[in-house]
């Protein structure tokens, strides 16, 4: 009789679930499906509604893999990414030391916080163009500033010259996210089991010792998530090379989103090559999230773990009848 | 010895707090700026750029500001509209399938939370070309349900919701309601939903300001100038029509900047937790 009951429970696992499902299989499923598809046809022009599939199949995948933008993009968005992230985690890593020592005592650190994560939640858009204004030329006000201060001679044209556009976007991408990460590795050492950082602390460690023996490896999750995430979201970067300096001088600051969106969106439409570009992308992402999915169902079991040894405590000691836990 | 260890100690602080007072002016200072500026004739930036004053010049680059192409209320009134519309659908869409994953044992749960996981870090971006070809075929390019309906399917929000629900949610209460009579869906949005406030709250938040932020969707599926959102009329910020007139440039980013000034220190304390918390959101 119990049983059936149960049993008669469970369609609302499935009906409850519906929504999500039809949501995400109309726009999200099906358009991954599509893309892919239009990557094999012939779709480009304004208003073109016919779509054949190619002779060769493959051809647009191999134009785009032998596109020397395409290359370039890719490495621009490698190099963008990597001179923004390694900073941005060491020192990430170094304010969490200070503020997580038990001897420093950093005081206003919900302050710091505060304003170090600040510019990641003000649109991309406008940060972009803000710094486009900010590093204008001759007279924006960093150059007002870098001449008054008497460390250039004269003004600098910032964005005439490739290195420096790729270092300012890889510095705003620093600076938006480098706060977020401390958050993020902060709460990682809070969780932490106080007890290991007595014990160190009882055994004469210093802080140093006590940071890389004891806080980094037990960081080491939290480092790789935050390190596959960053690489995924650095994958997509659009909005600010797009507006701080549209993926000049020379496509210095072309990254493969502003490529895709430029070979469909801005007067080619090739839907077919961006199509192709993107499944290529939407590949070298898949793998990168079959990472964050491993560590993410990790967490998530050692959490049901957690959950189920609650139960069988509370069981233990009588709290709930038997028939209860089981479901 | 301990003395001399002490006073390093001390100089050692010192320097921390420098640091960070200097990160904190690096984060404000370009905002400092923009906001001076707004206030700023053309001329007066191009002789400096930066100033410490405000001037007198907020009204006329306003003038200068919407006399363009564009008007802003209208862009702001769009934004709010697609960022409720899908804070509210991702919002209550993920409680649902969250407590769907949680509440009950059916055959395919673990299957599909695995798929929820599998799915969280794909960005929208990489299926753009198919997401465009397919709204134009059925006539939804300039409309905004395509911006707002694809939000009933939040991964990452699902995955936070049932976090929070396997840490918080005690079922016994499920079950109290149903010796009560109550129906299932009632039960939800009675009895669920409210514990799920604080939960729902920080979630909120994140959605809202990411959904305020977006540009690249609206940029491809939004050609109508009615429909601008916000983050598009900033890009033409960026276009001829404002090549000389900075003040007004300055003064249209201050805008779009001032009501997440406004939102962000109000919540900081709930914003700052939630990052914390989450972990998600790349």
């Amino acid at each position: 009789m119990k049983k059936r009951k149960h049993l008669s429970y469970a369609k609302y696992g499935y009906i409850f679930s519906i929504p999500f499902i039809a949501a995400f299989i109309i726009f999200s499923l099906y358009p991954t499906v599509y893309t892919a598809f239009i990557g094999f046809t012939d779709l480009k022009g304004l208003l073109k509604t016919s779509i054949n599939v190619l002779q060769d199949p493959f051809a647009n995948f191999r134009l785009i893999l032998n596109n020397a933008s395409f290359k370039l993009s890719l490495v621009n968005t490698l190099k963008i990414w990597m001179i923004n992230f390694i900073p941005q985690i060491l020192l990430a890593l170094i304010l969490t030391a200070w503020f997580t020592s038990n001897h420093n005592k950093i005081k206003g650190q919900g302050f710091f916080k505060v304003v170090f994560y600040m510019p990641n939640i003000i649109t991309a858009a406008t940060i972009a163009i803000l710094f486009n204004v900010l590093f204008g030329y001759p007279m924006g006000p960093i150059n007002d500033v870098l001449v008054k201060a008497g460390i250039f001679a004269q003004p600098y044209y910032f964005l005439t010259d490739k290195s420096a556009s790729q270092l300012i976007i890889a510095f705003i991408q620093f600076w938006m996210w480098y706060g977020y990460t401390m958050i993020i590795l902060v709460s990682g050492v809070l969780g932490i089991n106080p007890e290991i950082f007595e014990a160190a602390d009882i055994d004469g460690a210093s802080d140093v010792q006590t940071f890389l023996y004891i806080t980094l490896p037990n960081l080491r999750t939290i480092l790789l998530f935050v390190l596959i995430t960053s690489m995924i979201g650095g994958l997509n970067m659009f909005d600010i090379p797009k507006l701080f300096n549209l993926g000049m001088p020379g496509n210095a600051t072309l990254t493969t989103s502003l490529f895709i969106y430029n070979q469909a969106f801005s007067g080619s439409y090739l839907y077919n090559r961006a199509a192709a570009a993107s499944m290529i992308m939407f590949v070298i992402i898949a793998f990168l999230s079959i990472g964050v999915f491993l560590l993410m169902r990790d967490k998530a079991e050692v959490l049901e773990k957690k959950e189920a040894r609650k139960l069988a405590r509370q069981i233990k000691r009588g709290e709930l009848h038997k028939e209860e836990a089981v479901k | 010895m301990k003395k001399s260890n002490s006073v390093g100690r001390s100089a050692f602080r010192v320097f921390i707090y420098a640091f960070c007072i200097f990160l904190a002016i690096l984060s404000l200072f370009p905002f400092v700026v923009m906001f001076i500026n707004a206030t700023r004739s053309t001329f007066e930036i191009q002789q400096s750029g930066v100033s410490l004053l405000p001037s007198s010049y907020l009204a006329s680059n306003y003038a200068v500001f919407t006399g363009k192409t564009f008007d802003p209320l209208k862009g702001f009134y769009n934004s709010a509209i697609i960022s409720t519309g899908s804070t509210a659908l991702a919002i209550y869409f993920s409680v649902l399938t969250a407590y769907a994953v949680v509440a009950y044992s059916w055959k395919m749960r673990q299957a599909f939370f695995s798929m929820i996981l599998a799915v969280m870090m794909i960005p929208a971006q990489v299926t753009s070309i198919g997401f465009y070809q397919f709204m134009y075929r059925i006539g939804m390019t300039n409309n905004f349900l395509a911006l707002i309906l694809p939000s009933i399917a939040a991964p990452a929000t699902v995955f936070f919701m049932r976090q929070y629900m396997l840490a918080s949610l005690p079922l016994e209460l499920v079950d109290a309601a149903r010796i009560d009579g109550s129906g299932e869906f009632s039960t939800f949005n009675r009895i669920i939903l409210p514990i799920m406030k604080p939960a729902i709250a920080t979630q909120a938040i994140f959605t809202f300001v990411a959904s305020w932020n977006n540009l690249f969707l609206p940029l491809i599926l939004l050609t109508n100038n009615d429909k601008y959102t916000l983050p598009i009329m900033v890009s033409l910020l960026r276009g001829d029509i404002y090549r000389t007139e900075y003040g007004a440039v300055y003064l249209g980013l201050a805008l779009t900047v001032l009501p997440l000034f406004i939102i962000y220190f109000a919540l900081s304390k709930y914003i700052i937790a939630g990052v914390a918390l989450g972990g998600v959101k790349g």
